[in-house]
């Protein structure tokens, strides 16, 4: 087995909602996918964003695609119109996502 | 019955205003029956419009309207090729009245401008239905504007009608495309599967160049082609509502399975429910396959019953941001930034909540309440860039907030420099659901140009 991210394994992006966001994640190869879904769950992805304190994580699989879609809840500091933060869309967090250390 | 193809000019307020015409002139040579499409409304974008109209009646729609529509308005005309933009913003009229005057300085024959209505709840009899939907959270002393989203078949009616431009202020973005497929194909309201296929291909196409190779590009990994000259997109739309996505000839950029995938995916929560004032669209089982260069078919998008109500947004005042930033750099450059954020923290922390970043050490991935800051040690970074944010009602407060953080030219930790601060107006929003009765969308023809 070797260590390493996700971001050697899949591409990713993030769209925002009100204080949710969604992020995408998408195998570049499809004989990867099952590996991800084993090891990328919405427990882990929860965990690897502690600091933002998610409400909820919700995946949902698209096996057609080789992808997944998270849904983070209460990350934005209440949204694009409250939040404090630079980035108060959220959207450089799909590259954070890839960041995740993963097990081939 | 021939494809119809939908390209994209825009995909928010502030686009590219040279995207659109290199579209028009593919649309042109690929020949067949086409649209345009521009999309300038994110979620805030529309209540900025309507702060714009209220301090001038003439302003409220899309501030680049002019520069988006003066280069393909006469070969859009000529053409046959129908134009649908939500650049009506807060004011559609506007919006249709500077359209006139621009065909009329090309010396065109008046186009038929479509102008959409309902979608505006911001005036009393909309003020109250809203009321009733908010009730105890309705603050009427800071009511800025309330919007519904509406959906694709008054556009296809308007364009049935004969509009050669349909101006509309808030509709579902994917439904600036479906409107035009709609009319096309002559889609019945429950064709579910179609609906819905023309839904996604609205999606696909409603942020401009995210799907063509714009916002994918990581060097090394996800490499773009000509991406400082980006291709926006198009959407040939089939009968059945699959789709294939390309882009504008000659351009830059990349249409593959990956940058389908990921603007696929964008901004949708559940994939088997993505609701639209249209249909509910279902990708759990759709495909996406690459049928040649930069040319990508989305099929196997089905569709179920659209909901009974329709989404609005509804705008508060909602106080005043201020920001301010200073930079260290050198020798223990990270520790003075820290040290500059506890003067901030002991002068202003007690009148309002403060945000801090360190830029170039942590200043996206945290939130609020500076947790993420708070745990990472002070390390040895010699180019920071401190950065302030708070939020309050009173602007008195946030003018001091920035004073403090101007102070710090003199009084702050040695070396601080590029001191830069900003206020602006937050606007607050709420969201409820309508039945549609209540809502009803319609259309009319712009009058004549004086």
């Amino acid at each position: 087995m070797t260590a390493q991210t996700l971001y050697a394994l899949a591409h990713a992006r993030t769209g925002d909602k009100g204080n949710k966001v969604n992020i995408s994640l998408i195998a570049y190869r499809a004989q990867d996918y099952d590996l991800l879904v084993a090891q990328v769950t919405p427990e882990r992805v929860a965990a690897h964003f502690a600091h933002r304190q998610p409400g909820l994580v919700t995946r949902y699989l698209l096996p057609g695609l080789g992808a997944m879609n998270f849904v983070l809840e209460d990350v934005l500091d209440g949204g694009v119109n409250d939040s404090l933060n630079l980035d108060m869309h959220g959207k450089g967090l799909s590259f954070h996502l890839l960041t995740l250390p993963v097990n081939t | 019955m021939q494809a119809l193809a939908v390209g994209c000019g825009a995909g928010f307020s502030g686009d590219r205003v040279d995207a659109g015409l290199p579209v028009v002139r593919t649309l042109i040579a690929r020949g067949g029956p086409a649209a345009m499409i521009y999309e300038n409304l994110a979620e805030r974008t529309l209540a900025n419009q309507h702060l714009s109209k209220r301090s001038n009646p003439q302003l409220g729609y899309e501030p680049l309207l002019e520069l988006q529509l003066r280069p393909v308005l006469a070969e859009c005309l000529a053409h046959g090729i129908t134009i649908v933009g939500n650049f009506g913003a807060a004011n559609p009229d506007g919006a249709a009245r500077l359209i006139q005057r621009l065909a009329q300085e090309f010396g065109l024959a008046p186009p038929r401008i479509a102008v959409l209505r309902g979608d505006d709840l911001s005036d009393d009899e909309g003020r109250a239905i809203v009321q009733a939907h908010l009730g105890e959270s309705f603050d009427a002393a800071r009511f800025v504007c309330a919007n519904v989203y509406q959906g694709a078949f008054e556009i296809a009616d308007a364009i049935c009608a004969g509009a050669q431009i349909v101006v509309t202020g808030r509709v579902a973005d994917p439904s600036l495309t479906l409107g035009p497929a709609i009319a096309h194909y002559g889609w019945g309201r429950e064709q579910w599967d179609a609906l819905a296929g023309g839904t996604m291909a609205g999606h696909l196409l409603e942020c401009g160049a995210q799907v063509s190779g714009g916002y994918f590009a990581d060097p090394g990994m996800k490499d773009v082609p000509g991406l400082d000259d980006v291709g926006f997109p198009i959407a040939e739309i089939e009968a059945d509502g699959s789709c294939v996505i390309s882009k504008a000839d000659g351009k830059g950029g990349l249409v593959d399975e990956r940058t389908v995938k990921e603007q696929l995916l964008y901004e949708v929560h559940d994939p088997a429910a993505y609701i639209t004032p249209d249909v509910v669209a279902d990708i759990s089982a759709a495909s996406v396959t690459a049928v040649g260069p930069d040319r990508v078919r989305l099929s196997g998008v089905r569709g179920h019953p659209r909901t009974a109500t329709l989404k609005a947004n509804v705008f508060f005042d909602g106080g005043w941001l201020g920001e301010g930033e200073i930079s260290y750099a050198g020798p223990n450059a990270e520790a003075r930034a820290r040290l500059a954020m506890d003067v901030l923290q002991k002068r202003m922390g007690a009148l309002l909540t403060l945000r801090f970043d360190l830029i170039g050490v942590s200043s996206i991935l945290g939130d609020d309440a500076n947790r993420q800051l708070k745990q990472t040690p002070s390390g040895q970074a010699q180019d920071v860039r401190l950065r302030v944010a708070g939020r309050h009602e009173d602007v008195a407060v946030v003018d001091r907030l920035l004073r403090e953080l101007t102070a710090l030219w003199t009084g702050g930790p040695a070396g601080g420099g590029g001191v830069r601060v900003a206020k602006r107006q937050r606007l607050s929003m709420q969201s409820c659901l309508i039945a549609r009765e209540q809502v009803p969308s319609c259309f009319d023809f712009a009058t004549k140009a004086h």
